[in-house]
């Protein structure tokens, strides 16, 4: 198995042995963070053109094909035409906030993307409460949607404002109770000995009935939680044109659109990282072979597989349902998930303390 | 003294919070208002973040920022408040206003310049307090444990939500 920590403290010896620690760890950091925004719209982009293909494939069409091989380089063409667009200023309403806005949503969910234990040894926010931190810097996010909205100073963007901010706010709770079940199971908060405890057989095989049901929930939950379809009433184009982001444009508009593919990856990142072992291969207990074979595969590649899959399913799920109401939607999560999620803490507790998992 | 990262990151931190604590107050919108709240309360949570303190810090994210602040926006967007906040001090007022000011400047002043700071042992030790330690510490019953004070506030936020679904019901 690859252990990154190797690289990164070799990196840390070798400045220290030519600077002071303390200007050794800020380059360390600045480096880190660099790597962080890299790998963001790196993945952002992938994002984008597997949501392209894909929306495609469901809706029986080709998709991009034109701009380069298979339609490779209408990202990259996208990205520019984003760029150089002007960012436009409107009259009559709060300039500092409107611009503000953006990179709350986008700081709160970059901070969320490096709590993602990518590899061995390559955890960059890896504390002692790690998915209590996920959640706090995730909810973040929510407060600049609201700032959007409002100081666009439309109807539309308002309205789209708030109904995103209800329903962040009611989904949050889904979330919460399904990485409460995960804790309950692993005994602990830290994503990287969450990932150390499925060595022997990844969480959704090990917790069965209650994490395949916890597994599904916040499914669901991350996808409302993102603002994605069937859940997409804060950019419901056809009630709101664009929802909360109407107003914006050229790069502000981008962070927004950004956030939202990252977000998706978070949610199915952290949905790879607490039930399908993230960086750990598929180990058969038993199967000595089988697994040492699975050991040569290195971790990020079985992390990025598996977030991949999960992103798959989130973008089935996007392009089969229809959009709901959002009364409906309100009551969804009201009446229907939250209930289940408590009833799966309490089956999560009885399988914990009758020893009744594998 | 010499100056370790630590400090550096401590001053740009405590220069953060002092001034978008003072813009909170001076600002004549209410929305930046908000807004600059957020940062001192962010600020706040990098001071505990710095301390080691990852629990309280992630906890002051969640609670303050993701939701106090929420609910002050929502409160807003729903009453229509007035934009701008037109705060003009009367002359009848202006006695009271500087002896608050006064006393409690005084106060904190006394507390910062009489109070034995505890000198840092060493800055490469702080270190994260364990998860297990503050949920044993907060539902256990034995000494220096506080379940009392849980269950205490436990039945508080319960009638709290009783009382607001009694509020919100419709008859």
């Amino acid at each position: 198995m690859f252990d990154f920590s190797v690289v990164s403290s070799w990196i840390h010896q070798f400045l220290t042995s030519v600077m002071p620690e303390g200007l050794a760890i800020f380059l360390e950091c600045l480096v880190v963070g660099v790597c962080i925004l890299a790998a963001y719209a790196v993945i952002a982009m992938i994002l984008i053109y597997m949501e392209r293909k894909i929306c495609a494939w469901f809706q029986c069409r080709i998709g991009p094909d034109r701009v380069g091989k298979f339609g490779l380089l209408q990202l990259f063409a996208d990205v520019i035409k984003m760029l150089i667009k002007e960012i436009v200023e409107l009259k009559n309403t709060d300039k500092f906030l409107h611009a503000l806005a953006p990179y709350i949503v986008i700081l709160s969910s970059i901070l969320a993307f490096a709590c993602l234990p990518i590899n061995k040894g390559m955890e960059i926010l890896d504390f002692n409460i790690g998915v209590v931190f996920l959640v706090a810097v995730s909810s973040l996010g929510v407060i600049g949607i609201l700032l959007a909205g409002w100081s666009s100073n439309s109807k539309y963007t308002m309205i789209g404002a708030m109904r995103s901010g209800a329903q962040i706010i009611s989904y949050e709770l889904s979330i919460g109770m399904c990485l409460l079940a995960v804790a309950i199971f692993t005994g602990t908060l830290q994503f990287s000995e969450i990932v150390a405890f499925q060595a022997d057989g990844w969480l959704i095989f090990k917790g069965h009935i209650p994490a395949v049901i916890a597994f599904i929930v916040y499914l669901i939950a991350g996808n409302a939680e993102t603002n994605r379809g069937p859940f997409d009433m804060p950019e419901a184009e056809s009630e709101l044109t664009a929802g909360y982001h109407t107003e914006y444009s050229g790069m502000h508009f981008g962070f927004f659109y950004l956030s939202e593919y990252l977000n998706m990856f978070i949610i199915a990142g952290v949905a790879a990282t607490i039930f399908l072992g993230g960086w750990m291969p598929l180990h058969i207990s038993g199967l000595e072979g089988f697994n040492a074979i699975m050991d040569y595969i290195p971790g990020f590649v079985w992390f990025f597989g598996k977030a991949f899959f999960v992103v798959f399913l989130l973008m089935w799920m996007r392009w089969t349902f229809v959009r709901l109401r959002i009364d409906q939607l309100l009551k969804f999560e009201w009446k229907i998930l939250l209930p289940i999620g408590l009833f799966n803490l309490v089956l999560m507790i009885l399988v914990v303390v009758f020893k009744l998992h594998f | 003294m010499d100056i370790t990262l630590q400090n550096v990151v401590f001053i740009i931190v405590a220069i953060f919070i002092s001034v978008f604590s003072v813009l909170t107050v001076t600002t004549k919108k209410i929305m930046r208002s908000v807004t600059y709240l957020l940062f001192v309360l962010l600020g706040t949570a990098a001071i505990y973040f710095l301390l080691g303190y990852t629990f309280l810090g992630a906890v002051q994210i969640m609670v303050y920022a993701g939701g106090v602040v929420v609910l002050l926006v929502f409160s807003i967007f729903l009453t229509k408040a007035d934009e701008n906040l037109n705060i003009g001090i009367k002359i009848k007022k202006v006695l009271p206003i500087l002896l608050t000011v006064l006393i409690g400047g005084g106060l904190i002043f006394f507390i910062i310049f009489t109070h034995n700071f505890l000198p840092m042992a060493s800055t490469d030790a702080i270190e994260e307090l364990n998860m297990k330690t503050i949920g044993f510490a907060l539902v256990g019953g034995g000494k220096n444990q506080y379940i009392l004070p849980f269950e205490a506030i436990g039945v508080l936020l319960l009638a709290c939500i009783i009382g607001g679904l009694l509020i919100a019901r419709k008859r």
